[in-house]
């Protein structure tokens, strides 16, 4: 446990044919850290979360997840790793639509071996109800996606993340669609549900409003050498 | 596989387009396969007109024109033969039976055949011989038996008076009225030729012309050429061989032979010959059918392709859950796949479900039995291919979603 969960070293980020929207020198999450990532949109937070995820591959630089090199890996063992070790959810729209809420919640464990490895025991649908209690949508688990309101829908996404408890929580601006008394319940439930699972939760919004809750604040205008240019 | 699962998932949420997109496959797997079906049972009934007849014998002629004027009742015959010539290769060693047959009459459009007793012994159509729905064989100069459609057609019943025309064509004015027929045997239906024939004895047909000419009637032309009142004129004759292997050897001597010139013909070769020609309208068909088959196909690439900008998103979940692009392509590929087995599927039942519904009225109508036989090979190698080809189709929508999958990558700028 001494690595962090996160590390980038001298990372640039540049879509294909433009400038530079990330150029970071250094960022580090330890792991079991709640970090709060701020910063405007536009501001490449979305494209930082895909070089974590290792979605995306940084154009120079090094990215270590849980001590793992990302750059060591192809594309597909980074699907894999992910697959494995890290939970998403996204702004909306989380939800693959033709499948229940069970079956979402489920998803990930059918999809990656590994990560049915991490249930330790329990079965898939027992992991999901567990989740689904703690999250207060444990009603809800046959219904069909298209009946839920966005906050269920929300936290359907954070029962799916932390399905199979992998160590690393990625969350992208999760509670803009949210009303503030909404957001506060679903931070509560969240931050209860990550402890509980003992992962590390990379939380990013533009809400400055929200980081007294987490445990460090970062802007990501302070980490990224490149957000004057792509601000402008 | 969980993909095929999802993929299952993924149409049924669609199930709209879906159930269009298979319906449009499977009406034009229904076409292809419902044609070849179609295609085997003609040519076999075609292939059933006769059989068990070794050759076919006829005045000097083409191949065609002897098979079609004897066993279809269509061209005019290719001349005629004498008696003396007939009763000749009858008694050749290597021949076991004849059936002569004198053409040239017609009865209201229906083809009159003079013929002996043989011909209801030993003439058979997919391995039948005839039968009558009532009555008998013909058996003095005065009787006639019909086929089925004739009877069905002219309402005529057993006992009816009929009057022959010479010629063929459906008005005549050359009617032998002196010497008028009584209908004595309905032929049970056969979905051949014969349904559409009426046959009289030899001796019918001499009487009557000799009944013709003793009135001074000069209307006489053309076959079949009478020679005396006791030998009866006819127009070929069908033989069968001791001995099946003697016959291509029969065949060159009668067709060497210079006494009298013969065409003599192995029925199986001619009709094989003739489907030839016939049979290029069913590639034409099956041509049809297999654009048919594109089209569907290709509606199927457009239907999943127009769906992948509103599944842009459910992409993105995807990916961030692990899946990586294979994987995106793979449900895709199987989406396709499975909508293209689907399709062969209702397709299959469909034309089952067709010939069912279409076996009767097609062989009352058009005389030609539709088998509910199992698939041949060929219907399997098109299914095979309909399905493979899906799946193909299916990698189009499925290169396009690789590719905004890994553009997007967890953002979807909508």
């Amino acid at each position: 446990m001494t690595e962090p969960a996160v590390a980038l070293h001298e990372v640039r980020f540049a879509y294909r044919g433009s400038a530079n929207v990330l150029d970071i020198p250094a960022l580090h999450i330890a792991r079991g850290e709640r970090l709060f990532l701020h910063g405007p949109s536009g501001s490449g937070k979305t494209t930082l979360l895909g070089l974590i995820a290792g979605v995306l591959a940084p154009t120079s630089g090094r990215v270590q997840v849980l001590g793992t090199d990302l750059g060591a890996l192809g594309s597909a063992q980074r699907d894999r790793f992910r697959a494995a070790h890290i939970g998403y959810v996204f702004q909306m729209f989380n939800l693959i639509p033709y499948l229940s809420v069970r079956e979402n919640i489920t998803l990930p464990v059918r999809l990656s071996s590994a990560r049915r490895e991490r249930l330790a025991g329990t079965d898939a649908d027992r992991e999901a109800a567990r989740l689904a209690a703690g999250l207060e949508i444990d009603g809800l688990l046959d219904a069909p996606t298209a009946a839920l309101s966005v906050g269920q829908q929300q936290r359907v996404a954070v029962a799916r993340a932390l399905m199979g408890a992998p160590e690393l929580i990625v969350c992208d601006e999760p509670t803009s669609a949210l009303d503030s008394d909404r957001r506060e319940r679903f931070l509560e439930l969240l931050f209860d549900s990550v402890q509980n699972a003992g992962s590390t939760l990379v939380f990013v919004s533009h809400d400055l409003a929200l980081a007294t809750r987490f445990g460090r604040t970062v802007a990501l205008t302070q980490v990224n050498r490149s957000s004057s240019v792509v601000a402008a | 596989m969980y993909l095929v699962s999802l993929a299952w998932r993924s149409l049924r949420a669609r199930l709209t387009i879906s159930l269009l997109t298979i319906a449009s496959i499977a009406l034009s797997v229904a076409l292809l396969i419902g044609i070849e079906h179609l295609r085997v049972g003609v040519r076999e009934s075609f292939a059933g007109t006769i059989k068990g007849t070794d050759l076919i014998v006829g005045a000097r002629g083409g191949t065609t024109q002897v098979l079609l004027s004897t066993v279809f009742g269509m061209a005019t015959p290719s001349g005629s033969i004498s008696w003396d010539t007939y009763e000749r290769w009858k008694a050749h060693p290597a021949v076991a039976w004849t059936i002569p047959y004198s053409l040239g009459d017609s009865h209201r459009g229906f083809r009159v055949i003079g013929t002996t007793a043989e011909f209801f012994e030993r003439y058979r159509f997919r391995d039948q011989t005839v039968t009558f729905a009532s009555g008998r064989a013909p058996t003095t100069d005065r009787e006639v038996a019909i086929g089925y459609e004739v009877a069905q057609r002219l309402r005529y019943t057993l006992g009816a008076e009929i009057v022959l025309a010479h010629g063929v064509a459906e008005v005549s004015f050359a009617e032998h009225e002196v010497h008028p027929f009584t209908v004595v045997g309905i032929i049970a239906r056969t979905a051949t030729p014969i349904d559409r024939a009426l046959y009289v004895t030899l001796e019918g047909l001499t009487e009557m012309h000799a009944a013709e000419n003793e009135r001074g009637g000069g209307l006489m032309m053309g076959p079949p050429a009478q020679h005396t009142h006791d030998e009866p004129p006819i127009t070929a004759f069908l033989l069968g061989t001791k001995n099946r292997f003697e016959t291509l050897q029969l065949q060159r001597e009668m067709n060497e032979d210079r006494s009298e010139p013969l065409t003599a013909i192995i029925p199986g070769v001619a009709l094989a010959q003739l489907w030839d020609v016939v049979g290029n309208a069913e590639q034409a068909l099956r041509l049809v059918s297999l654009f048919t088959l594109l089209v569907g196909l290709l509606g199927m690439c457009v239907a999943l392709y127009a769906s992948l900008e509103s599944r842009r998103r459910e992409m993105a979940v995807l990916r961030a859950i692990g899946a990586g692009p294979r994987s995106i392509v793979a449900l895709l590929v199987s989406e396709s796949a499975l909508l293209a087995l689907s399709g062969a599927i209702a397709g299959v039942v469909l034309v089952y479900a067709g010939l069912a519904l279409a076996a009767g009225p097609v062989e009352a109508r058009y005389g030609f039995a539709l088998t509910m036989t199992g698939l041949g090979s060929t219907e399997w190698i098109f299914l095979a291919l309909v399905v493979l080809a899906g799946t193909l189709v299916g990698l189009v929508p499925a290169w396009k979603a690789y590719r905004s999958s890994l553009a997007d990558g967890l953002s979807v700028k909508v």
